[in-house]
């Protein structure tokens, strides 16, 4: 057994374990589950160290063409003041780093989302009506409308009664087309991926059998 | 001062990141541009945080014989599996480390997300119910775009493709827009809440 098939071995191993499930909780899924858990920890701290601390925060404490550049131990040891949540005595440095961090995040979080959720959104809601075709002006007036009755659907500082309650009505209409044309594509997304791991039991796993028992090429 | 010192970082690292945007020149550009790095670096020490917490949550599951701990020893030795191929030999292809990601916790990503597809199936057919119209729209919508999204819903009708991608590009795009609107004066509100200190609770307390 060479380590391609021992590779699609494990593969397969570990996906019967977790479709094992469908039928219902059983050892072999809650050994899976628990693979998958601790193994996805470790890629992420490895992907972390790989990508984000040695190009972004050792190579320039460090950088290549010698010296040392004492400004970047100040984030180093907020890294650390993180870490030290878990030894209850010095807990409370965390507090230093989360600040940093939640303020920073909020700080970039405010203005990126209002460009990109808010000012971008409407920019592409506006549309001329110099089209070319009926059909698209039809179409960028539902998204229109659709938008503004969606948003004063989520206007709660207002009763919903009269012109406001009306037009919450067609915000919840447009809303439920909304999630179930989403609800729709996640299915259809997910079952892609039930494909694909079908696809890879039948003509990657299923093949290395006949190999291993001597009677493929 | 347990509580002023951060809530003070947090304005200052709040308000530098909003005045790099409004005035970039210096000194905020270089403040600004500084701080994402910074803000990176010491939010990597969460992903430390988590991964010691797991090792501990599972560590004291064995040692006190919780529900389930004889599988924890699983879960660390899968962990310590990729943290040392992945510090030894690197994440380069054809490694120890991208042997097992490739092998091992990629099927079993994509496994687990497509086992959603067969909970949400069931969900949908016991949630499912045209039992107003608002819900026959919602059953439309979603039948429309599973059967737009397959051969077959071409072989049925030619237009049912088309359908889909009008359902997706125009009341979907609307739906979810007002949604992100929404969600973005949402954002705005708590980000200027937290940076002058009128929400702490990420602080875990007030004392």
């Amino acid at each position: 057994m060479n380590w391609e098939i021992l590779g699609i071995w494990l593969g397969a191993l570990v996906t019967f374990c977790l479709y094992s499930f469908l039928y219902r909780d059983n050892p072999f899924y809650k050994f899976a589950e628990h693979l998958f858990v601790g193994m996805s920890a470790g890629y992420w701290v490895i992907y972390n160290i790989e990508n984000v601390l040695i190009p972004n925060w050792w190579q320039k404490m460090f950088p290549a063409e010698g010296g040392f550049s004492w400004i970047w131990v100040i984030p180093g040891i907020f890294a650390l003041f993180m870490i030290a949540r878990i030894v209850p005595k010095i807990a409370s440095f965390s507090r230093l780093s989360l600040g940093m961090i939640i303020g920073a995040g909020a700080g970039l979080n405010m203005v990126s989302f209002f460009q990109t959720n808010a000012l971008a959104q409407v920019k592409g809601t506006i549309f001329s009506l110099a089209s070319d075709s009926v059909w698209s002006v039809f179409s960028s007036l539902v998204l229109v409308i659709g938008v503004v009755s969606g948003l004063v659907y989520f206007f709660f500082s207002k009763a919903h009664t009269g012109v406001v309650g009306k037009t919450a009505n067609v915000g919840i209409t447009i809303l439920m087309v909304a999630f179930g044309a989403s609800f729709g594509y996640t299915i259809m997304a997910r079952l892609s991926l039930l494909i694909g791991r079908c696809q890879f039991l039948l003509e990657d796993w299923l093949p290395t059998i006949p190999r291993l028992l001597g009677f493929g090429g | 001062m347990r509580l002023i010192i951060p809530l003070a970082i947090t304005f200052t690292a709040g308000m530098i990141m909003i005045l790099n945007f409004f005035i970039p020149h210096q000194p905020f550009r270089l403040l600004g541009d500084n701080l994402q790095e910074w803000f990176m670096i010491v939010a990597s020490g969460a992903i430390f945080l988590g991964a010691m917490n797991l090792m501990h949550v599972h560590s004291r599951k064995i040692k006190l014989k919780l529900k389930n701990w004889k599988y924890s020893p699983v879960t660390i030795i899968g962990f310590l599996l990729m943290l040392v191929t992945g510090l030894i030999y690197g994440v380069t292809e054809h490694r120890p480390f991208d042997y097992l990601f490739m092998n091992v916790v990629a099927p079993m990503g994509a496994t687990m997300f497509s086992l959603l597809a067969f909970f949400v199936a069931s969900a949908a057919f016991r949630a499912f119910r045209a039992s107003n119209w608002r819900a026959t729209l919602l059953l439309t919508s979603a039948f429309l775009v599973m059967l737009g999204q397959v051969p077959i819903g071409a072989m049925i009708w030619d237009k049912i493709p088309l359908a889909k991608v009008w359902l997706m590009s125009i009341p979907n795009t609307a739906g979810q827009r007002a949604v992100m609107i929404g969600a973005a004066m949402g954002v705005v509100s708590t980000s200027l809440r937290i940076i002058f200190g009128i929400e702490r609770s990420y602080l875990g307390g007030t004392d």
